[in-house]
């Protein structure tokens, strides 16, 4: 059975929620404190979203010297799937296991809605289920979203193929604005070089269920539960 | 030797800064409009014992880089002072 480690920070507030979609899929889930240094033998690991000590000097900022944050560390240097939702993805940033920071969004308020993303890898443990150009609709929930790096970071993770997911640019068909925080070239989610960090602001563990009234962010745990990446088209999504 | 250190961190030049925007077009509508290119930063102020005042610098420095500041978006400047 899959073991799922939810690392749990003071302030974590989508813990409950995204150990919930890991067990609807059959995984052992289970909450990881930010002061311990064990991952209890962790096949995937969560960061969850919520407001980890009270989003401090910058999001994520304080997170990243937890503890855990080692442990994390290490079973990402190992290969192990890491994946950080919104506050999680901030973490990871700050931690430098992913390249760039979220800044405050550009319209200033906290933005709290369904929008339209693409799924632009396949590559990566929690979006093997998924397919390419696949358009999903997620909730969000910040204040800090709007990705930035520099030009030569952009760039990069452009040639390399490491945008996970994009927000929408057409509005075509969609009732949501596109790009509801400002991120460089639309940016929701990116990975690491090596692909099994992946970080990303919407929330899919708030829609994991029909009964939550959307379930396209199932995806991201029945692939997490497949536990085999499926190989992308080579071919990077022209937007 | 205690030395007193003065931190001011700032948005990159260059860089969408949405709340010195905000506050821009506030002190605008308070009358202020002769105002411009309002940016909002941050101040931390701190005691540190260093030996010398350039190895409570260095130290200073070394606290920016690693999290004081974030080195993608936003520059600092320090100032220290015997306390």
């Amino acid at each position: 059975m899959l073991n799922v480690a939810v690392v749990r920070f003071p302030g974590s507030n989508c813990d409950f929620d995204t150990l919930r979609a890991a067990e609807t899929v059959g995984a052992n889930a289970y909450v990881v404190w930010h002061g311990d240094t064990d991952l209890r033998q962790a096949d995937a690991v969560i960061l969850p979203g919520g407001f980890s000590y009270g989003d401090y000097l910058r999001s994520g900022a304080i997170a990243r010297f937890s503890p855990v944050m080692q442990a994390v560390q290490r079973h990402a240097a190992d290969g192990g799937a890491v994946l950080g939702i919104c506050n999680g993805f901030q973490i990871l940033c700050e931690a430098h296991l992913l390249p760039g920071v979220l800044m405050r969004n550009a319209g200033l308020h906290f933005v709290s809605k369904p929008v339209d993303v693409t799924v632009e890898r396949t590559d990566t443990p929690f979006t093997g289920d998924y397919a390419v150009g696949q358009r999903l609709r997620l909730p969000v929930a910040h204040g800090d979203g709007r990705f930035l790096a520099a030009a030569d970071t952009l760039r990069m993770l452009e040639a390399e193929g490491r945008v996970v997911l994009r927000y929408v640019a057409d509005t075509e068909g969609s009732p949501y604005q596109p790009n509801p925080n400002g991120s460089a070239a639309h940016i929701a989610g990116i990975r690491n070089a090596g692909g099994n960090v992946v970080g990303i602001m919407p929330h899919p563990e708030r829609a994991a269920d029909p009964v939550l009234g959307l379930a396209d962010g199932r995806g991201f745990f029945t692939s997490m539960a497949a536990g085999k990446p499926q190989p992308s088209t080579a071919k990077v999504l022209s937007r | 030797m205690t030395y007193r250190v003065h931190v001011r961190v700032m948005p990159r030049t260059g860089l969408l800064d949405p709340q010195g925007q905000a506050v821009e077009h506030a002190l605008s509508a308070l009358g202020f409009a002769e105002a411009g290119a309002v940016r909002i930063g941050r101040a931390i102020q701190l005691d540190l014992a260093a030996t010398s005042r350039s190895d409570a610098e260095a130290r200073a420095r070394q606290m920016c880089d690693k999290l004081l500041a974030n080195p993608v978006t936003e520059d600092y400047l320090l100032e220290v002072e015997e306390s």
